[in-house]
């Protein structure tokens, strides 16, 4: 009953793909001080317009390029309304989510049955979105730490008054990273439809936008630890349906919780942190959900 | 405002049951609620050609309604309860987890008929009809162990359920029977639909060597894996044509077409009565889907001889010298497996070695 490590981890890297895209997103749109619960929704939208885009043209890539574009015109929606009109972002992140899936739904009729192109194929029987999802995490890191705009984006998501003191545009920021967070959103949904699943199926993404806005909490708002949250995620599930296979008998449930646990755990740790004193880096973007609205 | 339509519909729905001759002259309305999304390409879709089916039998007669991807749960009950209020007098709740809300909504409107897939608690306006899922796994298990070249067999199993349980248990005699070597791996993902996981869970079983697998989930999503990696699978719930004629070799399908027609036409000529029943292949009502030319033809032939036997009765699938996984003494020589004992299945025959989830 011996289980290949190196196959269980292709597998993981795979099912790890499509929420480290989104959970990457989410996580430079929260370090803006943006909320966005509309993860769900955005990859949704982007799952179904790469899988479209893709059957058109029989080229995945063009499939993952117009997923993005989706998932950023979604979100356009989201900036919109939080940005500009100054609604609740909680309330119209959940909006969003369940806007994106009943649209959907409604336009994805006539893709029923359809099945995808064949995936564009990577070094080591990868494909070549594993490996972007796995570059894209020293890039975000980079972008945040290490660049200037980045520091500007941390500003902005730290304390928005002092940012837009400062003379940087705060709300101009927030909407790129917006749009970025749709696009990476858009690129995971499209990697389900595309890579994972082959076909497009209403209601596909199955909760994936929600795990990814645990990953983001779970990694304390860090790009590795984004990639530690998928590759947790990712393999638990992975791992349950593989021991299975092999009949060994494991506790699905207890495994399946073991994520969200753990979650919980990181949770109990920082607001421990703090209250014992030492803030150290990781916690929460300061003006995280806040509206922002210039004054003078 | 949302309350007053309530009380409205609600009154309109007391004058409709008080005056039942004027309630004949409109169309009768029927509701449906669905587990997964009508376009699922398999169970839900079943359900849903079905009852057009019903509107095209019946015409003016009738008006359906539906709601689709209800959650098993309390928002079954919520659902229900709308359909009953918005005056449907037939109402087919289609998914074995819906039983407990069926119950309790059928129990607050004794005037409105309800039919209930698969499940077991009946009333006097609640009828039970399920289909013998596990005659035609008999058929596609035997040419999983005659078509399977590593001779490991996959099962991707929805919620170990009796209907699941038997569906497994089916399948496995029967490739044992053609292939005595054969081994079952089995993986449960604990939903009936949910294409990321369906397709994670074929390519776990892929991944184990199983190069034959079936699946008790309802969306296509196992099939486009199989095709992927090389391996066969079959069509569930629905025929799943597009995926022929190979990685689908078969399929089986769900006719639920004539038990619905006929049950409709019971309302309408006032002769509908509260019972259960158990329809398989010989009813019509499991059908085995074309099986494709990438099957060789002797294997054909057997499946479909193994199909005319327990169409015709001659077959049952669960048919003694039969152990349970244990080792202890199931069925003996000759012995049948009764309705009762096949409805409460909740362990594996000899030789599975995947465990049973507790």
């Amino acid at each position: 009953m011996m289980i290949d490590p190196i196959a269980v981890f292709v597998l993981l890297l795979g099912a790890a793909t499509p929420i480290l895209f989104a959970a990457l997103g989410e996580l430079v749109v929260e370090r803006a001080g943006v909320l966005n619960l509309g993860v769900e929704g955005m990859m949704i939208g982007g799952a179904l317009a790469g899988f479209a885009a893709a059957n058109a043209t029989g080229s995945p890539a063009a499939g993952f390029v117009a997923a993005a574009l989706a998932g950023a015109a979604l979100s356009m929606i989201f900036a919109l309304l939080t940005q500009f009109l100054l609604s609740n972002q909680v309330a119209t992140g959940l909006a969003l989510t369940l806007f994106g899936l009943g649209l959907t739904a409604m336009f994805g009729k006539p893709y029923e049955g359809v099945k995808a192109p064949p995936m564009m194929a990577g070094p080591l029987g990868l494909n070549l979105m594993i490996w972007l999802g796995l570059l894209m995490v020293p890039l975000v890191w980079w972008f945040l730490m290490r660049s200037r705009a980045g520091l500007v984006l941390r500003a902005v998501g730290e304390n928005h008054d002092a940012a837009h003191g400062l003379g940087y545009p705060v709300r101009a920021v927030r909407i790129g990273a917006i749009a970025f967070g749709g696009a990476m959103a858009g690129l995971g949904g499209a990697y389900i439809s595309i890579a994972t699943v082959l076909q497009w199926t209403e209601g596909m993404t199955a909760g994936a936008g929600w795990i990814a806005l645990a990953i983001v909490v779970f990694a304390q708002w860090n790009p590795w630890g984004a990639l530690a949250g998928a590759w947790l995620f990712g393999g638990v599930t992975v791992l349950q349906l593989r021991l299975q296979a092999a009949g060994v008998a494991v506790p699905v449930q207890l495994l399946s919780m073991a994520p969200y646990l753990a979650t919980i755990i990181v949770l109990v740790l920082i607001s421990a942190r703090q209250k014992f004193g030492r803030s150290g880096g990781g916690a929460a973007p300061g003006s995280l959900g806040r509206p922002f609205h210039a004054l003078r | 405002m949302k309350r007053r339509t309530l009380l409205g519909s609600a009154a309109a729905l007391m004058a409709a049951s008080t005056l039942p001759s004027f309630a004949q002259d409109e169309k009768l309305k029927i509701g449906f609620i669905y587990v997964g999304p009508v376009g699922d390409g398999g169970w839900t879709y079943q359900h849903d050609l079905a009852r057009k089916a019903v509107e095209a039998e019946y015409g003016d007669k009738v008006e359906t309604t539906f709601i689709e991807s209800v959650p098993e749960g309390a928002d079954a009950e919520r659902a229900l309860t709308q359909l009953a209020l918005a005056g449907n007098k037939l109402i087919f709740a289609t998914s074995f987890g819906f039983m407990d809300a069926t119950v309790n909504v059928a129990k607050k409107f004794p005037d409105i008929k309800f039919e209930h897939a698969t499940g077991y608690k009946r009333a006097d306006n609640l009828a039970t009809y399920d289909a013998r899922f596990y005659e035609g796994r008999a058929v596609i298990g035997t040419i999983a162990g005659r078509m399977t070249k590593s001779n490991k067999i996959g099962y991707i199993g929805s919620f170990p359920i009796p209907e699941v349980v038997q569906g497994i248990n089916s399948a496995y005699i029967h490739a044992k029977k053609v292939n005595p070597d054969v081994e079952m791996k089995v993986v449960w993902v604990y939903s009936w639909f949910d294409p990321a996981k369906e397709a994670d869970a074929a390519a776990a079983l892929i991944a184990e060597g199983v190069d034959v697998f079936m699946q008790h989930t309802d969306s296509t999503a196992p099939l486009a894996k199989a095709q992927e990696a090389g391996a066969l699978g079959f069509g569930q719930a629905s025929d799943m044509a597009a995926f022929a004629p190979s990685p689908r070799i078969s399929s089986i399908v769900d006719n639920w077409a004539p038990y619905y027609i006929k049950r409709v036409g019971q309302v309408l000529d006032g002769s509908w009565q509260s019972q259960g029943v158990w329809l398989g292949i010989g009813d019509g009502e499991v059908v085995i889907g074309e099986i494709t030319e990438a099957v060789p033809a002797e294997v054909k032939a057997e499946a479909e001889a193994l199909k005319a036997q327990i169409a015709s009765g001659e077959h049952h699938p669960f048919t003694g010298p039969l152990k349970k996984q244990d080792g202890s003494d199931w069925l003996a020589e000759g012995q049948k497996a009764t309705d009762e004992e096949l409805s409460g299945m909740n362990f594996y025959v000899e030789g599975i070695t995947a465990p049973m989830p507790k």
